[in-house]
């Protein structure tokens, strides 16, 4: 591979490090990829500022969920009162 | 006039985490506000003959959530008031003027206006989030909200890793495009 295709990355690639480093999972290698792409397109630009704006409003919201295997026993009990019905 | 139904078959993919959400900041406990959650389920099961169709399922279900709360409180406040009569602050002089340390109000209301706008900021996301292909929804909200890895979800759900990817990619794009109208 060409020096030149090691840093420049398509706006897909550069899309999906984003995300990935939404959640700490971009590699050092993988974010400076994405800044080399970042400096001069625009596209890319505006994609990670509305996911970094996700992701903060997500934090601050301290919004939850209840756990899968919870919600699982919630459908069951509440299958179990309906079967009363 | 609106004739909405209901189906109780569909409340918890639908509302579970929508009403849970509303019940913790109220209760702030995950076990208790599960325990709300479940309760409302079920009087609403037993109240369904009651229901108009003139509202929503969503917002039926959030009126019976609202007096299951306000019925917690009423029943850990009669716990609480027991509790206080035997408190007695002047009975030892060595702690004389602890009582006025403990009295200070702790902070809380200093950021009620900002625990409120994170409500309904948490609120509208969930708004978003059921707008989003159920599928989506729950991966997005195992990634992102309750913070599982990739590995584990990937096991739970059969799915390739990039599968993991383009869905979060794509539920990550609705939630901004839709955040952006109904919040920015």
């Amino acid at each position: 591979m060409s020096t030149k295709n090691k840093f420049f990355i398509s706006c897909e690639e550069a899309k999906h490090i984003c995300d990935k480093s939404q959640y700490g999972e971009a590699t050092l290698w993988e974010k400076i990829k994405l800044n080399v792409r970042l400096s001069w397109c625009h596209i890319t630009r505006g994609y990670s500022s509305g996911n970094n704006k996700l992701t903060k409003l997500i934090r601050k919201s301290k919004i939850e969920a209840i756990e899968k295997d919870k919600k699982e026993e919630m459908q069951r009990k509440l299958q179990e009162e309906m079967s009363k019905y | 006039m609106p004739n909405n139904q209901l189906d109780p078959n569909t409340w918890i993919s639908l509302y579970a985490d929508y009403l849970f959400n509303y019940t913790i900041v109220r209760v702030k406990d995950r076990e208790t506000a599960q325990d709300l959650v479940q309760e409302t389920f079920f009087a609403g099961l037993k109240s369904m003959a009651n229901f108009k169709g003139e509202a929503s399922e969503r917002t039926w279900l959030i009126s019976i959530l609202k007096r299951k709360i306000i019925d917690h409180y009423r029943k850990i406040n009669s716990k609480k008031g027991q509790a206080e009569v035997r408190i007695n602050y002047n009975s030892d002089t060595e702690s004389e003027g602890d009582w006025l340390e403990e009295r200070v109000a702790d902070g809380y209301e200093k950021n009620a206006e900002d625990q409120i706008q994170n409500e309904e900021l948490g609120l509208a996301i969930e708004d978003c989030l059921d707008k989003l292909p159920e599928k989506q929804a729950t991966i997005f909200k195992m990634k992102t909200i309750l913070g599982y890895d990739t590995e584990t979800i990937c096991n739970e759900l059969n799915i390739t890793a990039s599968n993991l990817w383009v869905i979060i990619h794509r539920a990550r794009t609705a939630l901004s495009g839709c955040l952006e109208k109904n919040w920015y």
